[in-house]
């Protein structure tokens, strides 16, 4: 099966150890990853800003550098959801449509392609990862109705044990441009979601979404609350044996 | 928050209206946090159970059902509400359009005046908070009692609601028992239940001696001409029966076909709003009391109120008019549970209020609503007539940069940005200006990022620029010394 990573913007820039962790897993999973090397942003927050002509353009443009591609799979829920839901929509009146349509259809979360296009089965494969984690729910995967995948798998790993976060739902307080243009609410909305982690017990997090785990992490930091933020494919290449544990890295505790 | 002065109503902003300030209190207010964090995560769980427990995994289908109800009602509104005026003069009611909220109040000053009116009994009702009935009525000499518990005490503290449902969910009983002590002159007492019985025994005396009843309503059934009223203390009986003038408020978008259709409706109402399976007290108002009927009023009259709405019709906006006023969306929203509703400026708080208002009283007005919201979609499922919500709010602030509202700074940077990422080398230039700035300013703050090169990171404890306002309360995060691009050209080779 071939893949194509999307890795994100804030992907490449800021978590490439889980762009490496999907390409090793992936890889060991059977499937033929390339990269298609002009990607860059799939336009989300011009969309979200209401630059719609600027939001076309870079979807239009991601049409073309995953024309090729069989499956597209991303490490953010968000970034997929603005293909899979926003796309179509926003291109609706536009020759691309079709293409628009294609794309989405193609294009999936990480846990999600695991669980619903390759069926895997982790605990089957003796995925084994020591260790208290709790998962943090990401909005835009609910949006595209994305909500088991990730728990399912994490409990198909041996040696991981998943508390449960209280609020799950609720959102961090990240929302893109929101964090800056509405700091004093975002912050707030940050703290809560980190106290919640420190009451879970857990010590790392799993959470898959770029611009989630930067709040979050830089709240837990702020907070003097040391704990590791992990996505869900370094948890697995990890537990595969493909990465060696990393030391504790987004959340350490302020020196 | 919550005051005892008699201060100006958290409705009264100066144009165009900053949100931050009275965000940035309210989140530092811990006791509005716990009010408001527990009322509305509470209320939020017991809709999803109240949901949960009748319909199932039909519960998506219900929602799509009383949105297509209300949205078929819109998509022919023009029918509808001829079939409307024409049942209900036939059964006795006197039908008035008003275009605007001044034009209501005055219908509503000129009927109250011709009938020689001087107290007035009201149930709780959004589109007179948007219309500022009661001041009018005040100043035009008619004593106007708020009836419904919550939106009494909000009158006695000279306050305003603060939410579509619960109006006083910013308030504790211990500033009820100081108002009721400085405005009724009662012992003081925070005792619930005494308090309520406080609040009985000072508004059966109104009832019996008002001679104006006003009340909203929540459904208009086009087929007989009935106004629909959903209430939990009766109070809304009182004031529709008593008095013999009874005048309804109603926005044109309250109409529904037919009585068919009101159940479907019902039964999202109670779930979504108060997670009951249905409000204690449903009325079905078809005209004034007849000849052979003790109680109801001797008039009837509704004031069918525009106010901007018709602009609303126009797509893309129209599905924001299926909104029954639930409050489901302000429950769920993280943002309304950190800021509560007066932080929002005006009648209608939380993401449909954000969506609404400045449509209805322009965008240039009111340009933070569209914007204070992290687009989590939380609103749109809890949306009992599925109006996408986070959808409306992107189409707003496109209608803002449209019209130049956006800064002109913002809107350089953001097409500035998007130029950058229609070309693969811009954007690694990018990336990598970015890259190598930000990890100086960590190097200088004490914290360069040693180790793998793909994930250790420095931190920023002080940003630069628009960053500063990140890292005010959190800090930032530096991206790694290596990008992934990096290494797939290293690792798996071909260029990137």
């Amino acid at each position: 099966m071939r893949v194509s990573l999307f890795i994100t913007c804030l992907g490449d820039s800021y978590f490439p150890r889980a762009g490496i962790a999907a390409v090793k897993v992936l890889e060991r999973l059977g499937c033929a990853v390339d990269f298609p090397a002009g990607q860059t942003c799939c336009g989300q927050p011009m969309h979200n800003n209401g630059f719609a002509p600027e939001a076309r353009a870079l979807a239009a443009r991601m049409i073309r550098i995953f024309a090729a591609s069989e499956h597209i799979v991303t490490v953010s829920g968000s970034c997929a959801s603005m293909v899979r839901e926003h796309y179509p929509a926003i291109l609706a009146d536009s020759p691309d449509a079709a293409a628009a349509r294609a794309l989405a259809e193609k294009t999936f979360e990480f846990g999600e392609f695991l669980v619903n296009v390759l069926k895997v089965d982790l605990a089957a494969l003796g995925v084994r990862w020591t260790g208290r984690a709790t998962y943090h729910y990401s909005c835009h995967l609910r949006g595209i109705g994305v909500t088991t995948e990730t728990p399912r798998l994490l409990r198909q790993i041996e040696g991981l044990e998943l508390t449960p976060l209280e609020n799950p739902e609720q959102c961090c307080g990240f929302g893109g441009t929101f964090s800056t243009k509405y700091d004093q609410i975002s912050a707030a909305m940050a703290r809560d979601k980190a106290a919640a982690i420190r009451a879970s017990g857990a010590g790392t997090v799993v959470s898959s979404e770029p611009g989630c785990t930067m709040n979050i992490a830089g709240a837990c930091r702020r907070a003097g609350h040391a704990v590791d933020f992990k996505s869900l494919p370094e948890i697995i290449a990890e537990g595969m044996g493909l990465l060696e544990p990393g030391p504790p890295r987004a959340g350490e505790a302020r020196p | 928050m919550t005051t005892d002065s008699e201060a100006a109503s958290p409705l009264d902003v100066e144009l165009p209206f900053d949100l931050r300030p009275r965000a940035a209190k309210a989140v530092r207010d811990i006791q509005l946090q716990q009010f408001i964090g527990a009322a509305t995560i509470g209320k939020d769980r017991g809709r999803r159970a109240a949901f949960a427990d009748t319909f199932g995994d039909r519960y998506d289908s219900l929602r799509t059902l009383a949105g297509s109800i209300k949205q078929h009602t819109l998509d022919h509104l023009d029918r509808y509400l001829e079939e409307f005026i024409d049942n209900a003069i036939a059964a006795g009611v006197h039908v008035h359009y008003a275009v605007d909220a001044d034009a209501a109040n005055a219908i509503c000053l000129e009927i109250a005046h011709r009938n020689g009116c001087r107290l007035c009994v009201k149930s709780k009702s959004m589109v007179t908070e948007e219309t500022r009935l009661v001041p009018a009525l005040e100043a035009a000499g008619i004593e106007t009692i708020e009836t419904d518990l919550g939106e009494f005490i909000i009158q006695l503290d000279h306050d305003a609601p603060s939410h579509i449902v619960t109006p006083m969910i910013h308030k504790d009983r211990t500033s009820v028992g100081r108002a009721f002590t400085r405005e009724l002159g009662v012992p003081y007492t925070d005792d619930p239940a005494r308090l309520a019985e406080i609040a009985r025994e000072h508004l059966r005396g109104k009832y019996r001696a008002a001679d104006l009843g006003i009340s909203g309503a929540n459904f208009l059934i086009a087929r007989t001409g009935s106004i629909v009223l959903c209430t939990n203390e009766g109070n809304g009986r009182f004031c529709t029966s008593a008095p013999r003038i009874h005048i309804a408020f109603a926005g044109i978008e309250k109409l529904i076909p037919a009585m068919d259709h009101l159940p479907v409706l019902l039964k999202v109402l109670a779930r979504s709003s108060t997670a009951q399976p249905l409000t204690c007290y449903t009325h079905i108002i078809t005209g004034p009391r007849r000849p052979d009927e003790h109680d109801g009023p001797e008039q009837l009259h509704l004031i069918l109120l525009d106010n901007g709405r018709t602009d609303l019709l126009r797509e893309p906006t129209r599905e924001l008019l299926r909104c029954i006023r639930c409050g489901a969306c302000l429950n769920a929203c993280p943002v309304y549970r950190k800021i509560g509703g007066h932080s929002y400026g005006s009648v209608y708080s939380g993401p449909i209020g954000a969506a609404i208002t400045p449509h209805l009283l322009g965008p240039a007005n009111y340009p933070d609503l569209p914007h204070a919201s992290s687009l989590c979609g939380a609103c749109f499922e809890a949306c009992p007539v599925k109006i996408d919500l986070p959808r409306q709010l992107i189409q707003l602030r496109k209608l803002m940069v449209e019209q130049r509202i956006s800064g002109s700074w913002e809107r350089a940077a953001f097409r500035l940005w998007a130029w950058s990422l229609r070309r693969a080398w811009t954007y690694r230039t990018a990336s990598s200006i970015q890259r190598i700035a930000l990890r100086l300013l960590a190097a200088l703050d004490g914290t360069p990022g040693r180790g793998d090169p793909y994930s250790s990171r420095g931190w920023l404890s002080r940003g630069p620029g628009m960053l500063s306002r990140w890292t005010r309360e959190r800090d930032f995060p530096t991206p790694t010394r290596r990008c992934f691009r990096a290494w797939w050209r290293d690792h798996r080779g071909g260029p990137a």
